[in-house]
């Protein structure tokens, strides 16, 4: 268990590498001189955009600035934006906002998921059942932003019951209703995912002998179809944390929350490399170990599983 | 239009609860002020994240601009309609229009305590200027004698020439030429003094700058990306004094969530009204809304380098272009009066400016001459009818793009040529591409005035030479003009030789003019007392609650 912890671990480091080359090589090719546009539509002062260029290695050619890069990484100084602060002190401010928003969104998505789901499968072909497939899929065909805007105005504006953007704290209160704007998307997917997964279950071999031997039916249902049923729920879980992060900034822009997804657009606008490179490798820092989390969940889940060393 | 009824639902709640408020206010009201109102608001407004750190010489756009200009004062300031008024200047003299002494008012401090002197002035404009401290602004001390050796690539000179401070409370200025209007520049925020801690340590100073202006930064007051707290400056004794207990910007990413907040009351002023709540806003907002010109305006420059735009048949082609773009239409479509056709170069809140210089008919909607102007220069140099005018445009940010194909079907269907809108992703690629001058077809400009003059409209933009001249315009009779201009002996003499000079741009039409800006703005009912500057930001320090 350990070593495959270990090793699971060591095979983080080629994906940092690789990740973090690969999106500083797309935000060195994307077009237009950075310092130029610092100017706006005033003269470019050469001698100034020389003098800042320097300092943000933008005179060096790309391996150069990888390097210089990768060296401020393990010295534990990211370097500077373009206001002057430290990346790392940015990192520090953006990512809790956007993790509390994204696990919000994942407690949100996964409950109701799931125990809708588990009650539309137990009672397959009812009323509920129906009622809750059609409303699923009438949320993941609308588009995030549809739902965000209608939200924010019914919730927000019309009916005054929630603010229609974050205050400056972006407390749990705050982010109530982009979690679930957030989360809506997956909600659905859990939903049926969760009720396919009982379905199946339900007829297993393993399910008839528990109920003939007499356990209850809530016996039955918890440990027997729900806990099986979980498996591929998980997965979903898991790989969906890093995917809320990343994928909150269409909800960040209409709720104006100041998280990841905000200061990352600003960034790649701005062609601010470092920042964005900062950002993107930690969020995908954080897809690697939510799925490793999965991994680990499956052995305790379902006790057939076993890992290699 | 799909809200538009419970939008006006929404706006009898507003103007039942307007009444309301509007007893209470009156029962209460202490006679706060000539304009009375309560003082003991604190106003939120709508800000951006600023792109550098707040240093007076280092801040070159709106989101942080705008602090630096509420927690600062300069020698003078602009009232609302931009005529400057001392604010530390006792006063500022000059005969020559090259040589100026400048005293400092007594007893002026920053609200670290330090005492605002001539050598406050002197060395922080030194510090602008200097290119080892790289300030954005630098540029604006251009004019003053010993600049280009101090902005010179690698350059140790650290001081101007042509600033001599004479004793604790007068200095001297001397610029390179002589320039009439070189005094309206000053309450630009680039010419504010800073206290010297700021010079030793510009980057720290600038997350939490100490000014002098009728705010100051509130403790922690910069929470980045979040918001910018602003408390009233109790020292400051100048024209802006505060009548509210404080703003705070929040910073927002889109201005439609901030009209949803402004909707909701909990935004109180939003500057700009954002284009997807044009059609609406009056209805939702009812008469607490503002739509009024400030010193800006949008037009199309055509590089002069393109072979198919220089001599006389380039410029019998650009009068074609600019009288078959029918401004009226547009202004009154597309931006639902959130423009005003243009009649000149410059915009109309300025001091002299005029909408009927020779040469303006060129600006009116005309399809008749239009095409007798292409037919002309196609005698001189046929023009290739597979060949695409394209107009730039970025599509990041602004919304350029709407009137942009508004103008492209208007130059199809008069002139019958082949015209394209080319959108850049950003920003940076369009002005990549002008500055490098690669442009291969027009490109989309605006400018917002930095002080409220005429020059700043011409000089910056067609000079030959000039920093910001995209179309490669160079015409020594205008420049003659301009500097002509800059040499008469009194700003309405000046202004009168600039509108001579712009004769010739609107022959030349080196851009086209197509509108001015107007500031479309809103506020809660929460506030009052909101109106806006010349440069179509609000007052701030002006509005009070209810």
């Amino acid at each position: 268990m350990s070593t495959y912890i270990l090793k699971r671990f060591l095979q983080l480091i080629p994906v940092f590498l690789g990740a973090t080359l690969l999106v500083y090589f797309l935000v060195f090719s994307l077009p237009g001189d950075p310092i130029v546009a610092l100017f706006g539509d005033k003269p470019v002062n050469e001698a100034v955009a020389a003098k800042l260029r320097m300092q943000y290695h933008l005179d060096q050619p790309f391996w150069m600035q990888y390097l210089l890069y990768l060296k401020s990484i393990f010295t534990f100084d990211l370097g500077q934006d373009f206001s002057g602060r430290p990346i790392a002190a940015v990192l520090g401010e953006v990512f809790p906002v956007t993790a509390r928003l994204a696990i919000m969104a994942l407690i949100f998505e996964a409950f109701f998921g799931i125990v809708f789901g588990l009650i539309a499968g137990l009672r397959k072909g009812k009323l509920f059942d129906a009622t809750v497939l059609v409303a699923s899929l009438v949320v993941i065909g609308i588009p995030i932003f549809v739902l965000g805007f209608l939200l924010q105005f019914t919730i927000g504006v019309q009916l005054g019951w929630a603010k229609p953007t974050v205050s400056s704290a972006a407390t749990i209160p705050d982010l109530i209703l982009p979690a679930i704007v957030l989360g809506l998307g997956s909600f659905a997917y859990v939903l049926r995912l969760t009720r396919t997964s009982v379905i199946e279950n339900m007829n297993a071999d393993y399910v008839r002998t528990a109920t003939a031997k007499g356990l209850s039916r809530f016996q039955v249902v918890r440990v027997h179809i729900l806990r099986n049923s979980l498996i591929p729920v998980i997965t979903f879980l898991g790989a969906d944390l890093g995917a809320l992060m990343g994928g909150a900034i269409v909800t960040e822009g209409i709720f104006n929350v100041p998280g990841v997804g905000n200061r990352l657009y600003r960034a790649v606008l701005s062609g601010e490399g470092p920042t964005v490179v900062s950002i993107v490798t930690v969020l995908v820092l954080i897809y690697c170990l939510s799925n490793l989390l999965v991994d680990l969940l499956y052995g305790w889940l379902d006790p057939r599983i076993r890992y290699d060393s | 239009m799909r809200f538009s009824r419970t939008s006006k639902a929404l706006g009898m709640v507003a103007i039942a609860a307007l009444a309301l408020t509007g007893c209470g206010a009156s029962g209460s009201a202490t006679g706060s002020g000539s304009t009375g109102g309560d003082t003991s608001k604190v106003i939120l407004a709508d800000g951006s994240e600023p792109q550098r750190p707040l240093m007076p010489a280092d801040t070159n756009e709106v989101g942080g601009g705008k602090v630096i200009d509420m927690i600062f004062a300069g020698l003078v300031s602009y009232d609302p309609s931009g005529k400057p008024v001392n604010e530390l200047a006792e006063s500022i003299e000059g005969k020559d229009g090259q040589h100026f002494t400048i005293k400092v008012k007594k007893g002026q401090k920053f609200t670290n305590g330090e005492a605002i002197t001539a050598k406050s002035f002197v060395d922080s404009w030194n510090f602008g200027a200097a290119a080892k401290n790289a300030q954005l602004s630098g540029g604006f001390f251009e004019s003053i004698k010993g600049y280009d050796e101090a902005s010179a690539e690698g350059s140790t000179v650290e001081t101007m020439s042509g600033l001599k401070v004479v004793d604790d409370q007068t200095f001297t200025v001397e610029l390179k030429q002589p320039e009439s209007d070189w005094p309206l520049r000053l309450g630009y925020t680039a010419f504010v003094p800073v206290p010297s801690g700021a010079l030793k340590d510009p980057k720290g100073f600038g997350e939490k700058p100490v000014g002098n202006g009728p705010y100051k930064l509130a403790d922690g007051g910069w929470q980045h990306n979040v918001q910018i707290q602003l408390v009233p400056n109790p020292d400051y004794n100048g024209p802006r004094k505060a009548k509210n207990a404080g703003v705070t910007f929040k910073i927002y990413q889109n201005d439609d969530s901030a009209y949803q907040d402004l909707m909701s009351n909990n935004l109180d002023i939003l500057q700009t009204i954002p284009t997807s709540a044009l059609k609406n806003f009056k209805t939702d907002l009812g008469d607490r809304t503002i739509n009024k010109p400030y010193a800006g305006n949008q037009t199309i420059a055509i590089p002069e380098y393109l072979p198919e735009w220089s001599g006389e048949a380039g410029k019998l082609r650009r009068q074609a272009i600019s009288m078959a773009i029918n401004r009226e239409e547009i202004t009154k479509v597309i931006f639902n009066g959130a423009r005003q056709p243009a009649k000149d170069f410059t915009a109309p809140v300025l001091d002299g400016y005029s909408d009927s210089i020779a040469g303006a008919e060129n600006l009116t909607f005309n399809a008749d001459k239009a095409k007798e102007a292409w037919a002309k220069a196609d005698a001189i140099q046929k023009w290739d009818a597979n060949k695409t005018f394209t107009i730039a445009y970025n599509a990041d940010k602004g919304g350029h793009k709407a009137w942009v194909e508004a103008v492209v079907n208007q130059l199809k269907n008069t002139l019958g040529i082949k015209v394209e809108g080319k959108p850049y992703a950003t920003f940076k690629e369009a002005r990549n591409d002008a500055t490098a001058k690669t442009l291969t077809g027009s490109i989309r400009a605006g400018w917002q005035a930095d002080y409220p003059s005429l020059y700043n409209f011409l000089g910056p933009i067609y000079k030959t030479g000039a920093g910001s001249n995209d179309a490669s315009y160079a015409n020594p009779t205008f420049d003659k003009a301009i500097s002509d201009g800059l040499n008469a002996a009194s700003v309405s003499d000046g202004n009168k030789a600039m509108n001579k000079a712009q004769e010739i741009l609107l022959t030349d039409l080196p851009a086209i003019p197509l509108w001015y800006q107007v500031a479309q703005g809103g506020w809660s009912d929460k506030v009052t007392n909101v109106d806006y500057g010349w440069d179509g930001v609000p007052l701030y320090y002006n509005v009070t609650g209810k």
